[in-house]
């Protein structure tokens, strides 16, 4: 705590604990004198809008690092979510099929939760072996098969993943929404509070009488409703999808939340530095592909900026750049 | 024999006594369920078993290695890919024309090479800036599958070499080419692993890194060499497959590195590090190999295969840490 006392007043402290907004506001320079159509305000929409899914679980996924545990299982969720809303969509109408998605996604989000807060199993492996199943349940509730709305044109389904209120799209309120509500609920309410502290140290917490198990519980739930959210989105954009819709998405939202500064061992990161590793991820992207760079090329990029930025965090934390293992 | 000693003999007992389960099962569900007429046990259904485990088994292997060290590797899939890649372009090189079918073991050691190095890239990462394992991995996960991709676009890399086939498909003494492959790789691991200093030194560090160091063990050259060697074993396993199907599609190997994590997990090797067998693990992909094909056997859809598992994997979890409660499993990545 002294080291981060002292450095509080000098520029190095400043820059450690705000590289990664810095680096943000470096690339959104460098890539705005590269490309002036890169500040277009359609681009800037455009960014957000197709970083929205993404971002929506990163929020979930930051409350369970938080409490310091992962969560491999948010791709797989959110295909399911997906082909459930759009199947339930045709034969119950969208106003029941929305909440009965909703409630289904929380039921595995309960499942993980009792799972790694209750039983105290390992989070990484549990998650891991739901991605697996549920997978296998998407799977079998489609039969294997691609799900689609019968009726694309007369539905006002689409409203979420198509509108457009006031000039924004409606992807973005509901992200911006949603960041603003989880960033009060983290940082302003006694929950907020306990994912810290469970996540911090969770054998002090247990003996401050904070109860871990039933607070881990609910960071899985948390995030399973930013992923059935997610998964509202994507169905209400595409209005059709395949099962394997999120496949993959479980490492590039870790990869987000990291990027924001969230250690793994928990305890650390906020909702704010998430949304900025998520834009981070986007304009990134965005600003190689105006650049003229392979679309591709992002991956590598995103893989130096990874490394770089939790490299250069735990380097300001121990004060030597190079690590102490021989 | 005392009760340590005989714990362990339960937990790595534990994988062979499944698959013999799993064995029973599917031969009785069999008669009663089956669309085939073959009985599950027949000798050329395991033998092509093994051959099916060879791939991920082969992965596996390095997995185990990199935990029992106390890391994790994600970017096998990736790695297994680009291998792959610079398999089956190289064949194609101009400078290679004049070598006829020399250009296999070239192209061999070219792709062995490239998995070698980026395994080091990984290795020389964790030891030099000290960032944890999955960060580092997940980092180039992603950053491998973007070489991948760079390569050739989203286009399928194609080269057939029939001499290649006929040696892929090749059977010696019954076992296929593949199977020889996973058997050789785990030989020679599991010497590395019980009989080398490298070995020990590896169990040492991830069972107490702390003590390690203060024994004077460097931590940082047997990360390096266990990053490496997976690499090398990704790149093995592309060699294995892709000699035989001669086409690589760029999101070929993906979600590989969870598999090969599941095989690690029910051998029982622990995820802390510290503790672990190659022989278990062989046991552990053998176990998912069994289930796919056995559920296929009695019917059931290919789809529940990955439910199944999902299932199976948190119920070893949680049988494991009933069995084992004043272990340290609480594991802070």
């Amino acid at each position: 705590m002294a080291e981060l006392t002292k450095g509080k007043r000098d520029i190095g402290g400043v820059v450690a604990r705000q590289g990664i907004l810095i680096a943000f506001v470096v690339f959104m320079i460098g890539f705005a004198l590269a490309n002036e159509r890169f500040f277009a305000v359609d681009n800037i929409f455009g960014v957000i809008r197709s970083s929205a899914i993404l971002g929506v679980m990163a929020l979930g996924v930051t409350f369970v690092v938080i409490g310091g545990n992962l969560d491999l299982s948010v791709g797989s969720m959110m295909s399911f979510s997906t082909i459930v809303v759009l199947d339930l969509h045709d034969k119950l109408g969208p106003a029941l099929a929305i909440p009965a998605m909703f409630a289904m996604t929380l039921g595995l989000g309960a499942f993980i939760g009792f799972l790694v807060g209750y039983l105290k199993l390992n989070s990484l492996i549990v998650t891991l072996g739901m991605l697996s199943a549920i997978h296998g349940l998407t799977l079998t509730y489609s039969g294997g098969q691609n799900m689609d709305i019968a009726d694309k044109e007369g539905t006002w389904f689409s409203v979420f993943g198509q509108g457009v209120i006031a000039g924004v799209p409606v992807p973005i309120l509901m992200f911006a929404g949603l960041a603003i509500v989880l960033s009060v609920v983290l940082s302003k309410t006694p929950f907020g509070r306990k994912v810290y502290a469970v996540g911090g140290n969770g054998t002090a917490a247990t003996f401050s009488g904070v109860p871990r198990a039933r607070v881990v519980f609910y960071t899985y739930l948390v995030s399973a409703f930013c992923v059935a959210t997610a998964g509202l989105l994507q169905a209400s954009r595409s209005l059709g999808s395949q099962n394997t819709v999120g496949q993959g998405m479980e490492l590039e939202v870790l990869a987000a939340v990291i990027l924001g500064g969230a250690s793994l061992l928990g305890g650390s990161g906020t909702i704010f530095k998430t949304v900025i590793g998520v834009l981070i991820l986007g304009f990134i992207q965005n600003g190689l592909l105006l650049m003229g760079l392979a679309f591709y090329a992002q991956y590598v990029v995103t893989w130096a900026i990874i490394i770089l930025a939790v490299w250069l965090d735990i380097a300001a934390k121990r004060g030597r750049l190079w690590s102490p293992i021989a | 024999m005392n009760a340590e000693s005989r714990n362990n003999l339960v937990k790595q007992g534990a994988i062979w006594v499944f698959i013999l389960f799993e064995l029973a099962f599917f031969s009785i569900a069999g008669e009663f369920l089956s669309v085939s007429e073959k009985a599950f046990m027949d000798f050329d259904n395991m033998l092509l078993l093994l051959k099916q485990s060879a791939p991920i088994g082969i992965i596996a292997l390095g997995m185990t290695i990199i935990m029992i060290n106390g890391n994790i590797d994600l970017s096998v899939g990736a790695t297994y890919a680009f291998s792959a890649i610079v398999l089956l372009d190289s064949m194609t090189w101009p400078i290679f024309q004049g070598l006829g079918d020399w250009v296999i073991p070239v192209s061999w050691m070219l792709a062995l090479l490239t998995g070698t190095v980026l395994g080091a890239i990984n290795g020389l990462i964790v030891w030099k800036t000290g960032v944890d394992a999955f960060i580092v991995t997940l980092g180039s996960m992603l950053g491998y599958r973007g070489l991948v991709f760079m390569y050739n676009g989203e286009q399928p890399t194609s080269h057939l070499n029939w001499t290649l086939v006929d040696f892929a498909e090749a059977q010696f003494l019954g076992l296929h080419t593949a199977t020889w492959f996973l058997f050789v790789a785990a030989l020679a691991l599991w010497l590395l692993m019980t009989r080398t200093v490298h070995g020990r030194n590896a169990y040492a560090i991830g069972n107490n890194r702390e003590a390690a160091v203060n024994a004077g063990i460097r931590v940082g050259p047997h990360f390096l060499i266990n990053f490496m060697l997976i690499g090398f074993l990704a790149a093995l396993s592309a060699v294995v497959f892709y000699s035989e199907s001669g086409s690589v599609n760029p999101n070929d190997g993906m979600l590989y590195e969870l598999w090969a994590i599941t095989a690690v997990v029910l051998g029982g090797t622990k995820l802390a590090g510290g503790y672990g067998s190659i022989i278990s693990t062989i046991g552990g992909v053998i176990a998912i190999q069994l289930l796919r094909k056995g559920l296929g056997h009695i019917g059931a859809d290919t789809e529940t295969v990955n439910l199944v598992i999902g299932l199976i994997l948190i119920a070893v979890l949680f049988l494991d840490r009933q069995l084992n409660r004043k272990g340290k499993e609480e594991l802070k990545i």
